[in-house]
């Protein structure tokens, strides 16, 4: 097939007819995610922008009410509180998976031949439903009957309410929320298992011992899967809602038997404020506050990882 | 691939993702208007059972015009919002009867009087408790059906371990309750293994406020009395006995335990002595521990009389219902004294063939309920279940519900969080009750605005 060559333009350059018919098709491919994302996120986000300057109960048109909700917003102290157990889950929960997760992923890396089987063991928690999460902890953080307490006495320790202690209840989550490290683990494995084999020998030539070379030849060259599940793992846990609504709010025969306040995250709370109590406006102001703080913990996590993380291909 | 075949398909990709978007309604089949003809929709009834199937059954035998499509599940009011914002709503809804002050004050659901009028349906009918929560403001929002009361459970044979008869038991005399629990309770060293007086606690506060004589709401649902005095006194008392059972921690945890759906039930295991409890339970305990020692009395208020809190479920027809007409017709024959027997019947045929007693079937009708007690009830033969049903009819009568209300579920999580809060030893009652007063009392005018 002939084609014609289009001389180079100083500054841009002209795409040949095979690239724009390649193009074409790429849109077209590309057609159904395009769509399904205006339709489907961009639109509903613009929507609860607009949502979340009204005063809007889902069955009767919205009433503009200016900054009424944002106002709120700062006043309501169940926000605060909710926003409180959020931030203090997530500092709780995000430390917690990466370091276990590395150290589990360091103990399947020498395990060897059993490899594969153990990693099916870990990752086998995270097809459980997370409904059946909730239910199932509720169960073994039971303060008289559940296992981990009974696993506490064995070793002489009073275990503590779980599930009704209001100090207790977000430790009990955080302990809960255990149960799925297997995908970060997964992830650990497979960076430890790319870090080339010469920089350790090359660290043993120079006499470095265990920790040395964890802490200077591990941690750097895995650096992008600890930073990658740092931020997901942290937008993850500002978002929590399934197994904590499932334990402390979703069944109706006893949710108003557990103390809400302890229990309140902050997504939790914006789902009753909109569906339970029908303040959609006040829940999409919500939405757009919990948007902006995992915006800047991002931006943040980013600014502090690009002076941390090792990218393959980089210099230096 | 041409123009014309890249635009066709751009267009069904177009059309495929804006086809997912059918609401519960069932899209665009119109309803059609004519009494007893088009399309009808539900939500949030399940046929999961008899007693839907059997009535379900009678409508369409009697409607073969109407093409009735039950959405099947319980109520889900993220579906239902969602439906209703869509302007694609069921014809009808099936749900708690404590959620429709919300819903009629927000114009979701139609008023009922033309409905009650032209299918001349007899409200009085109806229990008076059932009446009042789908009544706002002097317009019927629902029909009910069900009527769930709450009676006291007693373990005789614990109370004779006690050295005690039911008769000792008195939950009239509040004074003399702890004493009595520390005579029932098991604890031992902070552990608890047998609850002696469960107050049951936050969810029957509005009861034991209602036998120290307080209302926690008004009647027209608008003002919460939660300050009121004696409603932290009814808190306090009920407090006072999970302190004395190892506090709320071990308490609860304690009573999670418990199934009570099945054989090593509560009362087969001997874990409670005396309970405030829904009716159903007599049903399980019937079924599962046919010879356990049971005894089944009237909650009383301070004077002894008694007296019981009602709840259930109810129909509505929604704003935008493409088929009012037929939606009326429906609920008038679901809730219907004829309906309710042949379902009850069925009840007892199927309890029946599986070697199973029939307790009952309270429908919140009381002309239905008569009906079924005198023309399809029979005694069970073993009297304890016998005299537990009597007390549960005697419950019926004497039961008051908590009035529908604009902002009822901000409302309940309002009072319910501050018992907990009380429970877990966050706040003093009077203290916790004050705040959920603010609270209900800024959530009950924001609605009323």
């Amino acid at each position: 097939m002939a084609t014609t060559v289009t001389p180079a333009v100083p500054g841009r350059r002209r795409r040949t007819p095979l690239a724009r018919r390649e193009a074409r098709w790429a849109y077209l491919f590309l057609a159904p995610w395009i769509v399904g994302f205006l339709a489907f996120t961009a639109g509903p986000m613009v929507a609860s922008l607009w949502l979340s300057f009204t005063e809007y109960d889902v069955i009767n048109a919205p009433r503009f009410s200016g900054l009424d909700n944002y106002r709120q917003l700062v006043s309501d102290p169940q926000v605060a509180r909710s926003l409180g157990n959020t931030v203090y889950y997530t500092a709780l929960h995000v430390p917690l998976v990466m370091v276990i997760s590395l150290a589990l992923a360091l103990l399947l890396k020498r395990v060897g031949r059993l490899q594969g089987f153990f990693r099916t063991v870990f990752y086998l928690p995270v097809m459980t439903p997370a409904v059946a999460v909730g239910i199932l902890f509720l169960l073994l953080l039971n303060t008289q009957d559940g296992l981990v307490n009974r696993g506490l006495a064995l070793v002489g320790i009073d275990g503590p309410s779980w599930t009704t202690d209001p100090d207790w209840v977000l430790p009990g989550i955080v302990l809960m929320s255990l149960w799925s490290l297997g995908s970060t683990v997964i992830i650990y494995l497979a960076a430890l298992q790319n870090v080339p084999r010469d920089l350790y020998e090359a660290a043993d030539l120079d006499g470095a011992g265990p920790w040395t070379r964890f802490r200077h030849v591990t941690l750097p060259m895995i650096s992008g899967a600890l930073f990658f599940t740092l931020i997901v793992n942290t937008i993850a846990s500002l978002q929590m809602f399934t197994e904590v609504y499932t334990m402390y709010f979703g069944n109706r025969q006893t949710a108003g038997s557990f103390n809400s306040d302890a229990a309140s995250f902050y997504v939790i709370h914006l789902f009753r404020e909109a569906f339970q109590f029908l303040h959609m406006g006040f829940a999409s102001a919500m939405a757009w506050l919990l948007f902006l703080v995992i915006l800047a913990i991002t931006l943040v996590q980013v600014k502090l990882g690009n002076r941390f993380v090792y990218y393959e291909g980089e210099d230096g | 691939m041409s123009r014309k075949l890249r635009a066709t398909a751009l267009v069904g990709v177009l059309a495929l993702a804006v086809s997912g978007c059918g609401g519960v309604g069932g899209g665009g089949d119109s309803g059609g208007g004519e009494k007893g003809s088009g399309a009808l929709s539900t939500m949030g009834l399940s046929l999961s059972d008899e007693i839907a199937t059997t009535r379900v059954d009678a409508f369409k035998r009697d409607h073969p015009d109407v093409r009735l499509q039950v959405t099947e599940g319980a109520f889900d009011e993220q579906q239902f919002l969602s439906a209703v914002a869509s302007g694609n709503p069921p014809d009808l809804v099936y749900l708690d009867r404590k959620l429709i002050g919300t819903y009629a004050k927000r114009g979701s659901v139609q008023p009922l009087t033309d409905c009650v009028d032209e299918q001349k349906i007899d409200m009085g009918q109806y229990r008076q408790a059932a009446r009042d929560q789908v009544t706002l403001d002097g317009t019927v929002y629902g029909i009910p059906e069900f009527s769930q009361v709450r009676v006291v459970y007693l373990n005789e044979a614990l109370l004779r371990e006690a050295g005690l008869t039911p008769d000792d038991v008195n939950l009239a005399d509040w004074a003399g309750l702890p004493a009595l629990n520390a005579r029932l309770a098991t604890v031992s060293g902070g552990r608890l293994s047998r609850i002696g007086i469960d107050p049951k606690i936050p969810e029957f506060l509005p009861m034991w406020a209602k036998a120290n004589g307080a209302e926690m709401i008004s009647a027209d649902g608008t003002k919460p009395n939660l300050t009121d005095p004696k409603v932290v006194e009814a808190l306090t008392t009920g407090l006072r006995l999970v302190q004395d059972q190892g506090g709320w921690g071990r308490f609860k945890s304690f009573r999670d335990t418990f199934d009570f759906f099945g054989a090593q039930n509560p009362l087969a295991k001997n874990q409670m002595v005396a309970w405030p409890m829904e009716e159903w339970f007599l049903n399980q305990a019937a079924k599962n521990s046919p010879r356990a020692e049971l005894v089944v009395k009237p909650f009383v208020d301070r004077q002894g009389k008694p007296l019981s809190m009602s709840s259930g479920q109810a129909w509505v027809i929604t704003k935008g219902a493409k088929n009012p007409d037929a939606a009326c017709a429906f609920v008038k024959q679901m809730t219907a004294t004829d309906t309710w027997l042949a379902a009850a019947r069925a009840r007892a045929d199927a309890r029946k063939a599986q070697n199973l007693p029939f307790t009952g079937l309270w429908t919140g009708n009381t002309a239905a309920d008569k009906k079924i007690f005198d023309e399809v009830y029979r005694p069970t033969g073993n009297k304890r279940f016998d005299d537990a049903v009597a007390a549960v009819r005697q419950a019926q009568d004497v039961a008051f519900a908590m009035p529908a209300s604009p902002a009822g579920a901000e409302f309940d999580k309002a009072w319910t969080d501050a018992v907990n809060r009380v429970l877990a030893g966050q706040q003093q009652p009077a203290q916790a009750l004050a705040r959920a007063q603010q609270e209900a009392t800024a959530a009950l005018d924001k609605a009323a605005g």
